[in-house]
């Protein structure tokens, strides 16, 4: 049997999505960018909109996501993705829009513009990839750094009197009138990743259904930021971030709106 | 038939950019501008052009809706005073680096920090020269009445577009606020998307009959791409500063005494000059237009049959350095201005250019 008798379409089990392109990703080993991008070049291809969508990338490590997926994309200032992708929705109300941002740049230097944006029940989602860390600036405390966590700017462990606490952006999202979708998964096992896409094509579909705002948060790893190997940091998320925070999702307005 | 009206300086520009087919603004309320907010509002132009109007959560969120349509090849603009233009500066910076056209406005009041909400110029420098961070210039024109404020909104789009660069309307509280008769542009439609699709091809606008993705972005890791960037950036404002410059004279043909002013201050002096005159003094007005780029050239030639330089302006002398600049130390250059909100009359402007300069 030759390689051409097996190559054919109807032997394929699995193939990369034709968005995804063949770009090496500047991502390090474990880190959970390169899954939920490759989630994105999936759902858009499936949807159909390759030629309709317009995404609006961070600051952080995801400021390059443009080098991957062959879609069209805006580079946003540092925290102002959702005011980026306010203007685009309204002006082009029949694309698809959606942000895709870090901890750093949703929850600390940008949460003005996300609560607002969210709250305006603006048609976009934005895709919410909470690692706890800021990661491409070499692993500084991020509003979501959990207590007693280790990084470069609490070598001790973040301390609730210096600190404060961790802010839970996704549950302050969920309480917003204008949130239709707030979700928060994660993609550390091949179950999750399919949840996380379930959730991320949803989410999508209310932004172009005009049902209102989606937040769809993927708990994720910093391997490299938090020092540890692509296996263990996938076992440390399970044990201290998902207790803070919950999987699942906080809200579904799309649901009753349905029935 | 042409519209003649009695409007605000601000109310004008709302009103123009409805009718030259503006596709979105975004703005955010500050004294003495936010009637240009107010009439988008009242006017309610997505009932009738589908144009976009949108009160942002703050400065920051306004320039970088800007961004977003901008980048998507739409006209839009957003408006404020100086402490507002202030926070826009990053904004303004990333679209000068990706090269994206829109309109900002600047109704000016007094600095520096909260200031006051009188009017004021002080806010030449941030525009004229970068503003923030980065090597680049924008477009900045100057308006001396209701009728500019209302003609600059097209003007800026225009070379906006032409240059793919932010351009600035940079008016004062006196230009935003006085009433005056204006003669509004004639409607045109807003760009159909096929329009912009085909006039923009940079734009992202969804990757529209299989083209290969655009991708607008300030950022780039490689040294020498970058710079390349800049240079080219350096080009297009070698081009600017070459085609134009854009400037008014009133009775400069035999001028010995120059007032240059801008904006608010130029219609004070030319009063100034019709005094000077009636008292024998042959002075004349250069009111520079753009004021980046800056019409250096214009002014070098008047100074050459001129006795010395009055420059007029509600600063401490901040396009005092430009007019320095263009005639080199070759006869007396002075500043006259009043600062925190304070207005000169033209007899103060006399009575400046007879103490500095006779």
């Amino acid at each position: 049997m030759t390689k051409e008798d097996i190559i054919k379409p109807e032997n394929l089990v699995y193939q990369k999505p034709e968005l995804l392109n063949d770009n090496p990703m500047h991502y390090c080993p474990g880190c959970s960018h390169g899954v939920v991008h490759k989630l994105i070049a999936e759902i858009v291809e499936e949807m159909g909109l390759t030629d309709r969508t317009i995404a609006v990338s961070p600051v952080g490590c995801a400021v390059f996501a443009y080098n991957y997926v062959d879609i069209d994309w805006q580079e946003a200032a540092h925290g102002r993705a959702p005011a980026v992708a306010t203007a685009l929705k309204r002006l082009w109300p029949d694309r698809l829009v959606f942000t895709y941002q870090g901890d750093g740049d949703l929850a600390c230097i940008g949460t003005c513009e996300t609560i607002h944006a969210l709250n305006r029940r603006e048609h976009f989602t934005i895709i919410f990839i909470n690692n706890a860390i800021y990661g491409m600036t070499g692993g500084q405390m991020a509003p979501t750094t959990l207590l007693g966590m280790k990084t470069s700017t609490c070598p001790y462990g973040r301390d609730v009197d210096l600190h404060g606490y961790p802010l839970n952006i996704t549950e302050i999202a969920a309480h917003l009138e204008g949130t239709a979708y707030v979700t928060r998964q994660a993609v550390h096992t091949v179950a999750a990743i399919n949840r996380a896409k379930k959730a991320l094509r949803k989410a999508f579909e209310y932004s172009m259904h005009g049902i209102g705002s989606n937040l769809v948060e993927i708990v994720s790893t910093c391997s490299a930021g938090w020092k540890m190997s692509p296996q263990s940091a996938n076992k440390w998320m399970e044990e201290h971030m998902f207790p803070y925070y919950k999987l699942g999702d906080l809200k579904d307005t799309g649901k009753e709106t349905e029935q | 038939m042409a519209d003649t009206v009695l409007l605000k300086g601000n109310e004008a520009i709302a009103h123009a950019a409805i009718r030259i087919g503006v596709d979105g603004y975004f703005g955010y309320p500050i004294t003495p501008q936010s009637e240009i907010l107010e009439t988008f509002c009242e006017q309610k132009p997505w009932e009738t052009t589908g144009m976009v109007v949108l009160q942002a959560e703050s400065e920051l969120a306004a320039i970088n809706m800007v961004y977003g349509g901008a980048a998507s090849g739409k006209m839009v603009m957003t408006s404020s005073s100086s402490p507002g233009v202030s926070l826009k500066q990053e904004g303004i910076s990333y679209m000068a680096a990706a090269e994206l056209p829109c309109l900002v406005v600047n109704v000016q009041r007094g600095g520096p920090g909260l200031g006051t909400i009188q009017p004021s110029q002080s806010d030449y420098f941030q525009a004229t020269k970068g503003g923030g961070h980065g090597d680049y210039h924008i477009i900045v024109l100057a308006p001396a009445s209701v009728q500019e404020m209302a003609d600059f909104v097209g003007l800026a789009f225009k070379l906006a577009f032409q240059y793919r660069t932010p351009s600035l309307i940079l008016a004062d509280g006196i230009v935003g606020q006085m009433m005056e008769k204006v003669v509004l542009p004639e409607p045109r439609p807003r760009r159909t998307a096929e329009e912009i699709i085909a006039s923009c091809p940079w734009a992202t606008t969804g990757r529209t009959n299989g083209r290969k993705p655009n991708i607008i972005t300030s950022l780039e890791m490689d040294p020498h791409v970058m710079e390349n960037r800049n240079l080219r950036l350096q080009e297009k404002y070698a081009t600017i500063r070459e085609k134009e410059v854009r400037y008014e004279e009133i009775c400069c043909d035999d001028a010995e005494y120059l007032i240059v002013a801008f904006g608010s201050q130029a219609r004070i002096a030319e009063k100034s000059v019709e005094t000077l005159r009636q008292g024998g003094i042959k002075a004349g007005l250069l009111r520079p237009i753009t004021l980046w780029p800056f019409p250096s050239e214009a002014i070098a030639r008047r100074a050459r049959q001129a006795k010395g330089i009055l420059c007029v302006e509600l600063n401490s002398g901040q396009m005092i350095e430009d007019v320095r600049l263009a005639v080199r130390d070759t006869l007396p250059v002075r500043h006259f201005g009043r600062m925190g909100g304070v207005v000169p009359d033209p007899d103060e402007v006399v009575e400046a250019l007879k103490k500095e300069i006779l």
